[in-house]
């Protein structure tokens, strides 16, 4: 529930900070607005930071929601929308949106097994999602020992924690499973919040990683960078090619140059279950949607200019932040999809 | 020849005829702002949730299967804990709240009723969240470690209801009904205490007097004479805290575990109405299915809660007739 009271409370600011800006009149047309996921927003926040501080325009970024952000946009309210998942190919003709991944996260494991180190156990995203409807129950069921042969499993329950708010999170996470678990897809489905047929559902990344803490047998995702930022240990699952890997920075980059970016319509190539030597399964982007047709052309060129920048001069925050930046040929294509944008027959890419 | 003077009573009298009238009026906007609100927001849920009712009937309230991911909405799991919960917490408050209260105001030594009074009435003043924090960050842990496994080995061996005892096992995860159910006993504890409370201290001492000139214990005195002279009110203390417990939001969301299913245990990870709505809302689009279902949520709580009322008001009916 912290993200609740944080996204409610950053919406009060944002109102206040809105009708401020309504009040100081021409002064906010350096100012950049955007709403939407919560994943993305400190990376946004600190590339805005020094984005100003480089001379740039100051952003005001409202984490208010993937769905909210959509809305946001759709309504122009706000100069950007951000959405963990991409947006529906109809939508974005329907609504007039170009859509483009602006930075790159990952979701893992964690584990409470009594008696046993956490980043040793492997699993494959099958047995996961049997896990997750309740198939398996028991830490030392034939299927876990089966690949964990070194390991001495105990005979407890398991029990799976997921969040309990709506979140972009659940999203990436429950997308990979009924991707590799036919189990999965059937009885549960992908969505940002779905029927979970066994565990408990807790509020937030601290919450699950805390209800994983409490829980003798407990197991739950978080987003990589909060575990990496608490110091949690991940398991290992199999990615693509039937490897068992650990998650880390070199195994999300080699995920992102995996996915098939030529043909991904609107740019929103799947990473999940990448092939590789050190591809984490669960990789996905995160999303900026901008006006294909924009009431105010020069706002949208703020946003680009802003989102040009950060690929270029925001690889040192990320890595601080614990995000991945888009793999290079991947920051050409999006500013090649930049080029598309016109307004009044002139392209507002390049900019000026 | 009139005189100014004769004219100022007369005047003087309008005035206040015209005072009474704007007293008189204000008064009746002063009530009827409560019933604009009551019935506007009444209205405004059900409008709003009115995609919902259409679309799924009676299965709204009856169905059991939530599937954001499907589209299928059925609030029994969450009506279901919601009721559970705040029963379950009525149950474990009541005596207690009632305990203090009868301590407070009969055997406390003087000294120690101010202290002990405040104290009853400072965790009233604790926000929900600070409970649901402590809940799941200190009871959740206890539970888990010793008093679910307790239930566990000592209801598995009870026998006389065929599988009666696995609503007293579950994995020890700390989380879910019977945790809730504690977090919200402590927080309607003081609201049943403080009432529970006025209205002993309202029953006339000539009355306890009576009881104990004629010999009556205190325990007798207390069944005898001062309960059945207030029974009426302390009713009104407990609905007072169910009410507080059927809408509680903050709290249950981080201890009853947050899962939308028909709970199978007392330890089962639940739901109830108020953690649904606020665990959906921030992301629930307007124009969505979605939305009119969390809508339509809230306004089966208000049915609940005003039904749970309405039957409160009927018991107490018939207790004064009889």
């Amino acid at each position: 529930m912290l993200t609740l009271l944080a996204r409610r409370i950053s919406g009060a600011i944002g109102l206040v900070a809105a009708l401020l800006a309504l009040a100081a009149g021409p002064a906010t047309a350096q100012n950049i607005t955007g709403a939407g996921a919560t994943f993305p927003a400190p990376i946004y926040s600190s590339w805005g930071e020094d984005y100003a501080k480089a001379g740039g325009g100051s952003l005001n970024y409202q984490a208010l929601g993937s769905g909210a952000g959509v809305t946001q946009i759709i309504n122009r309210t706000v100069d950007f929308g951000a959405s963990d998942s991409p947006v529906a190919t109809e939508r974005l003709q329907k609504e007039q949106l170009l859509q483009f991944p602006a930075i790159i996260g990952a979701v893992v494991v964690i584990v409470n097994v009594p008696g046993v180190d956490g980043t040793k156990i492997r699993l494959t995203g099958d047995v996961l999602g049997e896990i997750y409807v309740g198939r398996v129950r028991l830490w030392n069921d034939p299927k876990i020992v089966a690949l964990n042969p070194g390991l001495k499993l105990p005979g407890i329950p398991i029990s799976p924690a997921y969040r309990a708010d709506s979140s972009g999170t659940t999203s990436i996470f429950t997308k990979y499973l009924a991707g590799v678990s036919p189990i999965f897809k059937e009885r549960t489905g992908a969505g940002n919040s779905v029927a979970w047929r066994t565990g408990l559902g807790a509020p937030g990344n601290a919450g699950v990683a805390a209800a994983v803490k409490n829980i003798k047998g407990g197991i739950g995702y978080v987003e990589f960078a909060y575990a990496a930022e608490n110091g949690m240990q991940a398991l290992q699952l199999a990615n693509g090619s039937g490897k068992f890997v650990s998650p880390s920075v070199p195994g999300f980059m080699e995920a992102a140059a995996q996915a098939d970016w030529a043909n991904a319509k609107n740019m929103a190539a799947s990473m999940l279950n990448m092939p590789g030597e050190n591809s984490w399964p669960i990789t996905s982007a995160s999303y900026i949607l901008v006006p294909r047709n924009p009431k105010d052309p020069a706002a949208t060129q703020r946003v680009l200019k802003y989102v040009d920048w950060s690929f270029r001069n925001g690889s040192a925050t990320a890595d601080r932040l614990h995000y991945i930046m888009l793999p290079p040929e991947v920051q050409d294509e999006v500013r090649r999809q930049w080029t598309t944008l016109t307004a009044g027959g002139k392209p507002l890419w390049p900019a000026n | 020849m009139t005189t100014p003077a004769a004219h100022r009573p007369l005047i003087g009298a309008r005035r206040m005829h015209l005072g009474d009238t704007t007293f008189r009026i204000s008064l009746f906007a002063a009530g009827a702002v409560v019933i604009i609100v009551l019935f506007s927001i009444l209205a405004i849920m059900f409008a709003g949730g009115k995609l919902a009712f259409d679309t799924f009937g009676l299965g709204f309230v009856t169905g059991t299967e939530w599937n954001p991911v499907t589209q299928i909405y059925g609030a029994l799991p969450a009506i279901t804990g919601t009721l559970l919960t705040a029963i379950l917490a009525l149950m474990i408050a009541w005596p207690i709240g009632f305990g203090i209260a009868f301590f407070l105001t009969e055997t406390c030594p003087v000294k120690l009723r101010g202290p002990l009074g405040v104290a009853v009435e400072l965790l009233a003043a604790i926000p929900s969240i600070v409970y649901g924090m402590w809940g799941f960050f200190v009871l959740a842990p206890f539970m888990a470690e010793y008093v679910q496994p307790w239930l566990t080995s000592t209801f598995i061996w009870i026998p006389p209801i065929p599988d009666a005892f696995y609503w007293f096992t579950a994995p020890p995860i700390g989380v879910g009904l019977i945790t809730a159910s504690l977090i919200l006993a402590i927080m309607i504890l003081p609201f049943i205490a403080a009432t529970t409370r006025d209205v002993l201290l309202s029953t006339p001492q000539l009355l306890k007097d009576g009881a104990y000139a004629m010999g009556a214990t205190r325990w007798e005195s207390l069944t005898g004479v001062v309960i059945p002279a207030v029974r009426g009110s302390l009713f009104g203390a407990v609905f007072l805290g169910l009410g507080r417990a059927l809408g509680e939001t903050m709290a249950v969301v981080f201890v009853i575990g947050n899962a939308i299913r028909m709970p199978d245990s007392l330890m089962a990870p639940s739901a109830t109405i108020a953690s649904v709505v606020a665990n959906s809302f921030p992301e629930a689009e307007p124009g969505t299915l979605d939305l009119a279902v969390l809508l339509g949520l809230g306004f089966i709580l208000f049915v609940v809660s005003f039904g749970v009322l309405a039957i409160a008001r009927l018991l107490l009916r018939q207790e004064r007739m009889s």
